[in-house]
């Protein structure tokens, strides 16, 4: 998730509460750091799983510290961490009685349209709740980077408007993402039997089986450790 | 809401050892908490004797066997008598009366209903006995066997008070301020940093390490250590607060946390935890069920299969231990949670033959129902999940303002809607898995007909089952947990249908090990 270039600072920042976390991770003390991270985190599009897991255990040791508005935004990174089911991690933490506001409703009901893949459904209803995921710098990218995903477990070739669903872009600048992809990351265009364009997906060994490592073929090395003993 | 009563003021506690008839506050009127019986004088000084000749052997009889088998005859509905009563045959060994304690508090929660006083005087022994192992001025060797009740009774209390004390409803003015006044007992930082201290102090993570490269042993040794002056207490109790850690999260509902405590133990093998059959249990139980919410199906069949097949093997050398019950009871949890699991990813080929023919006995009509995906089918999810699920805890400090609430359920009530929210996404692929088991390729068009859908709804559920079963792995990596899986050429969908994996490697290594284990016990023999 992290981008190349960092500032130092942030380096620091996010080193310093990788290092509270190993140290001590149930101090009720390190709680504001904390939710500075997840800010951090917002700012310099970084994402840490455990720091924010860390941070919603401790609201829910002492619910009266609770901020629902750090708690939106670590859901909002959760999403786009995607197909993780950091989502679905955060929420368990999360009492119920908060999940009933409106924001959290919403963003709900977004991670469920993304659960099922209802993209046509998930950006209507992000289209109408700009203000949350509009918040969160990258948060598009990070969407569209899940529905490349599943799109590519899924397909060998796409047809260009079940793509363009998917990733709620269209006409030049769909054809600008293509090339992109052709460039990067191997996609192929082709020209479908009469209703337009199809695109193939790299192979991988989930939209190519074959490609698929047979298991019984191979031991793991730790395993073979086991018997190093008796072998010498 | 299932109709499985999972509120647990009557049926008490998460273990059946813990299920006894409350009597009021173990007040009996007979009681004299100053009387010894010529036995338990026999008992304490033995056992004294014992632990400080270090002999492991003697002091795990009388742990597991003598204590039973007194508190069944003496103490069947009275406390032990109290440690200031016995502490005089003893030296006075201060953390000898600490054990005892101990020991004479776990034996009230078992059999009598506790006073909140009592469960405060408990955290304060734990306290003062935690603190002494952890400044390592012990030099005993106690039983793993002990050292794993102490965790797992530690955890379980914890768990216990939380439930108390989230019953507000009815409690007294008194125990409100008690409640008030001892806000730092079973204080849920408080729990966990002990554990955490304990893991830290026995510097266990780097010995499981050293370990692997041949430069330690912990395993081989079942974690005593017999060199020198030196004592297991604080490296096992550092080996087992990792599953107790692991276990606290799950009970607060943070799997991912939880899974990651347990880490530095290799579960696919033997080790120190699996010394223990409480231990082994409590392990591969809670890692299954964090699996499982994590969705990750697989991981979970797997280790449930295991132990369940262990069990099933095994059970019967543990008919006279006080854990038996207990096994029986988590045996049954496990089936559920395997069935849950079975329905929602259907790799029966995980299962053993033994495991599975157990599994359709017990839960085989429940299973095709559960297929079903209608309303009945959520009602039996519901009630599996209730049935099987730990028994999860809201950590946080009761609000004493009026009116006062009961929210004891609050966190049981969340996990279970958050995991049938789970199912319902699912709810359509088993009829995908339906039809692509009867093609090797169909039509997205064809199979919208036979599905009663519109092609671009069928698109969105076949992502759907892709994303499914398709879990992210601890390290992120993509795991495949479909038995029937798929591609889509433009509209053309093509079946694959996963192949029965045999594991010869593996198997071949398993008896490599143990004919070598044989071997050498055989050299061990010496004959005349």
């Amino acid at each position: 998730m992290g981008r190349e270039l960092q500032k130092q600072p942030q380096q620091e920042m996010a080193s310093a509460v990788e290092q509270l976390l190993a140290v001590n991770p149930y101090n009720p003390d390190i709680l504001p750091d904390l939710e500075n991270y997840v800010n951090e985190q917002v700012s310099s599009e970084t994402y840490s799983l455990d720091a924010n897991l860390c941070l919603l255990r401790l609201y829910q040791f002492e619910p009266e510290r609770m901020s629902t508005q750090i708690v939106a935004r670590i859901l909002v990174k959760a999403l786009m961490a995607m197909p993780a089911p950091d989502f679905s991690l955060c929420l368990f933490l999360i009492p119920e009685r908060v999940q009933m506001e409106d924001q959290f409703k919403t963003l709900i009901i977004l991670s469920h349209y993304l659960e099922t893949g209802k993209f046509r459904q998930f950006w209507d209803e992000a289209a109408k709740n700009r203000h949350i995921v509009e918040a969160v710098p990258g948060f598009e990218q990070a969407i569209q980077a899940y529905a490349v995903h599943v799109l590519s477990l899924t397909y060998q070739k796409v047809p260009r408007s079940v793509l363009a669903e998917a990733i709620n872009i269209e006409g030049l600048s769909l054809d600008k993402f293509l090339e992109h992809q052709v460039a990067n990351s191997g996609w192929i265009l082709e020209k479908g039997h009469g209703k337009g364009q199809l695109i193939v997906i790299p192979p991988n060994e989930f939209n190519h089986p074959e490609l698929k490592k047979k298991s019984s073929d191979s031991i793991p090395l730790d395993h073979i450790t086991r018997i190093f003993p008796i072998l010498g | 809401m299932a109709s499985y009563d999972y509120d647990d003021s009557r049926a008490n506690y998460d273990d059946p050892r813990h299920a006894a008839v409350p009597s009021p506050a173990g007040q009996d009127i007979g009681y004299d908490p100053n009387f010894v019986p010529d036995s338990v004088k026999s008992f304490v000084v033995h056992l004294y004797r014992h632990i400080r000749e270090k002999n492991v052997y003697e002091t795990h009889q009388m742990y597991e066997t003598s204590f039973q088998s007194l508190s069944d005859r003496l103490f069947k509905d009275t406390p032990w008598p109290s440690v200031d009563a016995v502490a005089h045959f003893v030296d006075n060994d201060h953390v000898f009366c600490l054990l005892y304690r101990e020991m004479w508090f776990r034996h009230l929660y078992a059999r009598l209903s506790p006073t909140l006083k009592q469960r405060i005087d408990s955290w304060d022994n734990y306290c003062s006995l935690f603190q002494v192992v952890l400044h390592g001025v012990v030099n005993m060797q106690l039983p793993n066997q002990w050292l794993w009740d102490m965790v797992d009774e530690f955890v379980y209390q914890f768990q216990s008070f939380c439930q108390y004390r989230a019953k507000m409803k009815n409690k007294t003015e008194q125990e409100i301020s008690l409640l008030r006044q001892f806000d730092q007992a079973w204080n849920v930082y408080g729990v966990l940093n002990y554990l955490q201290a304990f893991v830290e102090k026995s510097s266990i993570i780097h010995i499981l390490e050293e370990e692997k490269e041949g430069l330690e042993q912990f395993t081989a040794t079942d974690g005593y250590d017999y060199s020198g002056g030196s004592s297991n207490v604080l490296k096992v109790l550092g080996y087992f607060s990792m599953v107790g850690l692991l276990r606290v999260h799950c009970l607060l509902g943070d799997y991912h946390t939880g899974l990651k405590c347990l880490l530095p133990i290799d579960i696919s093998q033997q080790g120190v935890f699996t010394s223990v059959i409480g231990s082994h249990i409590t392990t591969i139980y809670h890692y299954g069920f964090a699996n499982l919410m994590l969705r990750r199906y697989v991981d979970a069949i797997h280790e449930f299969n295991r132990i369940l097949l262990y069990i099933y093997k095994t059970k019967q050398y543990h008919q006279k231990s006080p854990q038996y019950e207990h096994i029986l009871k988590k045996n049954e949890q496990m089936y559920a949670l395997l069935a849950i699991c079975v329905s929602l990813c259907p790799q029966v080929k995980l299962v053993d033959e033994t495991v599975n023919s157990q599994l359709r006995e017990k839960y085989g009509e429940k299973m095709i129902r559960m297929q079903r995906y209608d309303e009945e089918a959520f009602a039996i999810y519901d009630e599996l999940f209730s049935y099987a699920c730990p028994k999860f805890i809201t950590p946080s400090a009761p609000s004493f303002e009026e009116p006062l609430v009961n929210y004891n359920q609050d966190a049981y009530r969340l996990q279970l809607k958050l995991f049938l929210y789970e199912v319902k996404q699912q709810q359509l692929l088993s009829g995908v898995r339906t039809f692509l088991k009867v093609y090797s390729t169909i039509s997205l068009g064809q199979l919208a007909i036979y599905m009663e859908v519109d092609e671009s709804t069928l698109r969105t559920i076949l992502l759907t089952y892709k994303h499914k079963t398709h879990a992210v792995d601890s390290v992120g990596k993509i795991m495949s947990n479909a038995d029937v899986d798929f591609y889509i050429d433009d509209d053309i969908i093509h079946v694959v249908e996963s192949k029965p994996v045999n594991r010869y490697g593996d198997f071949f290594l398993r008896q490599i090990v143990k004919l070598e284990g044989l071997i050498n016990d055989l050299d061990r023999v010496k004959l005349d």
